[in-house]
């Protein structure tokens, strides 16, 4: 889960790494009182999940609350690269002297954490990994060592940071792995992280991403979720505990096990094209396909307003085809009237043969079965278009 | 010969008491795997009975190799607790881990690998991969041990249900080993791992690479195939439709930014020479061309 910058600020400040006043306001009225109770210049920054932001007119100084309330006012509710600005973080102004650049991630590639440190900052990464690298430090940690001062202080010295703000920025990264480790993230990045007037390090805009699959140890995390922001089909998914993906097609597809389903999606995607058709979600049902599992999955595509097909493409490994077809049949009966869409089926692996014969013998008259992949891919493509 | 595991490999199932450790437990036996007893710590000294086998339980990996002589274990203990289980494997120098299960925080499976990196003896497949299996000699994990035969052809993949169909539209040919590594961020094995041994190993002939969206564990691998295989590989990539910044499935296969996309390793994967399949079944006849053209 990518969090908001408010949060990444609050997440931040609960372990002690160094930020200043910021406040979350949905409306111009609370960013005006969240302006007053700070006092003097804020900063009104949009609340969206994508870069850019900046470019796109969703950050601006505001000189007084009853300015902060019309910036925040010209904000909200803007679109930036498709995303609407349903908040607003009204952030302390500071006068800054330096911009640094400060993270710490998850590194797939060498199976451990990566820090990069550098006194180029407020800049995209990526550009001062291509301009200037010798300016960037790249420093793997193991997972069981973690970062130690000494580790700390060699870090900051290879991201060439000046001498006067070495101990600040140490202590910064210090708490920061504290942070991401406490906290479960796959990422906690710092951009920029700043030197005011004053000679004070903070942190001025973070990004971080958080491990759904260590959601167990960390109940809290479950206020960080955005419920506003998803798609009313996939919190229906999610409440039914399906991996579901909405995409912006017309056949829906539902298949077993990530793989084969992404799978499915390219192939319908192919066969589409001749038609004008692409797939409408991702949905696996994992290995156990009960008709519970069969009819929730079939009860949220057929609920899609934009499917105009199904593509059930199973492959039984573990699952037996003939469980796969009884659960269909019985979650057509369970959805009765509601099920009003053509549904292509392939069948294939353990117990191919029961399976099909169930559903030929059940005859209903929104399934078709296929043999391959590929064909039924076709088929499910050509009815979405007519 | 096959990869990693034969006839001979002992396995220890960790977790077989639970009732996906105890299904799986009884197919694997049913396969023809040497299945030889089971850690779940507190449940040490009972004994149970698995498609006809008495299987004893054991409180520590330590504990079951000594009674046993196991050299592998599979790993279906719950997100919450693999860590342990995993650390327990690899202080008991087993040289091969396969770690079934699902959903272990990317934190906990950093510092298992590094772990196991450290104490230099076992090798992790996983985790959330549905195992390997050598047909006919040993089958480790979830993998349907009666798709297919014994056969020359390697595979490897990030995705169980690829593996199976990809298995099952080649198996007149059949395997020699076939290898799901697994679709989390960090992975014990790796393609590239199982190339070189597929590359090494005298009874393979041809090579199935299955990858997905996510990372660049297909790039790396296409460049490595440059440099060292020399068997004829084909590939195919999942996930082309797949939309930036969304989750498919598994937790590893995430789009981000530019990177991470199935077109950029789809053409690393040509660009070293690798047929690379349009669709699992189009990947399929691709290798059954050569196969077939080697008479």
């Amino acid at each position: 889960m990518d969090l908001f910058e408010y949060q990444a600020r609050d997440l931040f400040e609960s372990h002690g790494v160094p930020v200043l006043g910021g406040a979350v306001a949905f409306t111009p009225e609370e960013a005006e009182a969240a302006a007053a109770s700070m006092g003097g210049r804020v900063v009104v920054k949009a609340q969206v999940k994508v870069g850019g932001r900046g470019k796109a007119g969703g950050v601006k100084l505001a000189e007084s609350a009853a300015d902060a309330r019309e910036k925040a006012a010209a904000i909200l509710g803007m679109d930036i690269k498709g995303h609407t600005v349903h908040k607003v973080m009204i952030a302390q102004a500071a006068p800054i002297e330096a911009e640094y650049y400060l993270a710490i991630l998850l590194d797939r590639a060498n199976r451990n954490f990566l820090v990069m440190a550098s006194v180029a900052g407020g800049m995209e990464i990526e550009e001062v990994a291509h301009k200037t690298p010798e300016k960037l430090a790249r420093i793997g940690i193991d997972p069981n060592v973690g970062i130690s001062k000494d580790k700390a202080r060699e870090i900051i010295l290879a991201g060439q940071f000046p001498v006067d703000v070495v101990d600040q920025v140490v202590e910064v990264l210090l708490k920061l792995w504290a942070a991401f480790v406490a906290e479960d993230a796959t990422l906690m990045e710092i951009n920029p992280l700043v030197k005011t007037s004053d000679g004070k390090v903070v942190a001025l805009d973070g990004k971080v991403t958080l491990d759904d699959s260590a959601d167990f140890r960390h109940p809290s995390h479950e206020d960080l979720i955005d419920h506003a922001a998803a798609n009313p089909l996939e919190a229906a998914a999610k409440a039914k505990n399906l991996n579901y993906v909405k995409l912006d097609g017309q056949v829906g597809i539902i298949g077993n096990g990530a793989g084969l389903v992404m799978s499915t999606l390219d192939v319908v995607a192919y066969a589409g094209e001749k038609f004008g058709v692409k797939p409408a979600n991702f949905l696996d049902i994992g290995g156990g396909a009960s008709a519970q599992v069969m009819a929730d999955g079939l009860g949220i595509i057929l609920g899609d307003p934009d499917v105009r097909s199904v593509f059930v493409n199973v492959f039984g490994g573990i699952t037996a085809c003939d469980a796969v077809a009884n659960g269909i049949v019985q979650a057509l009966t369970m959805l009765g009237a509601q099920a009003t869409k053509p549904i292509v089926v392939r069948l294939d692996g353990n117990n191919v043969i029961e399976g099909r014969r169930i559903l030929n013998e059940a005859a209903h008259p929104l399934i078709q079965q296929l043999e391959t992949m590929d064909g039924a891919a076709a088929r499910a493509a050509e009815l979405a278009a007519k | 010969m096959a990869i990693f595991i034969n006839e001979n490999t002992k396995v220890l199932v960790q977790g077989m008491t639970g009732s996906e450790g105890t299904k799986h437990t009884a197919r694997m036996i049913k396969s023809g795997t040497k299945i030889v007893g089971g850690v779940t710590p507190g449940k040490g000294g009972q004994s149970v009975e698995i498609e006809g086998v008495t299987l004893p339980v054991f409180n520590s990996v330590t504990e079951a190799v000594a009674a046993t002589g196991a050299n592998a274990s599979v790993v279906f203990v719950p997100p919450k607790f693999a860590k342990a289980a995993v650390i327990d494997a690899i202080d008991a120098k087993l040289p091969l881990v396969v770690v079934i299960t699902e959903g272990i925080p990317v934190h906990d499976s950093a510092a298992f690998y590094a772990y196991a990196v450290e104490k230099g003896t076992t090798r992790l497949v996983g985790p959330n991969c549905p195992g390997l299996i050598s047909p006919g000699k040993s089958n480790i994990g979830i993998i349907p041990a009666d798709i297919t035969g014994p056969g020359r052809i390697g595979l490897v993949s990030k995705s169980g249900t690829l593996t199976y169909q990809m298995m099952y539209e080649l198996r007149d040919f059949g395997f020699s080993t076939a290898v799901g590594i697994g679709g989390d961020p960090i992975i014990g094995t790796t393609h590239i791992d199982c190339l070189r041994a597929f590359q090494d190993d005298p009874d393979t002939d041809a090579i199935v690479m299955i990858g997905e969206i996510g990372g660049d564990a297909e790039e790396r691998a296409a460049a490595f195939i440059g440099e060292y295989v020399t068997k004829p590989v084909v590939g195919y990539v999942a996930g082309f439709t797949a939309p930036e910044g969304k989750t498919m499935g598994h937790a590893g296969a995430i789009v981000s930014g530019s990177s991470g996309t199935a077109a950029a390793k789809q053409s690393a994967l040509e660009a070293v020479g690798v047929k690379v399949g349009k669709t699992p079944s189009e990947t399929a006849q691709l290798m059954r061309d050569i196969l077939n053209n080697k008479g």
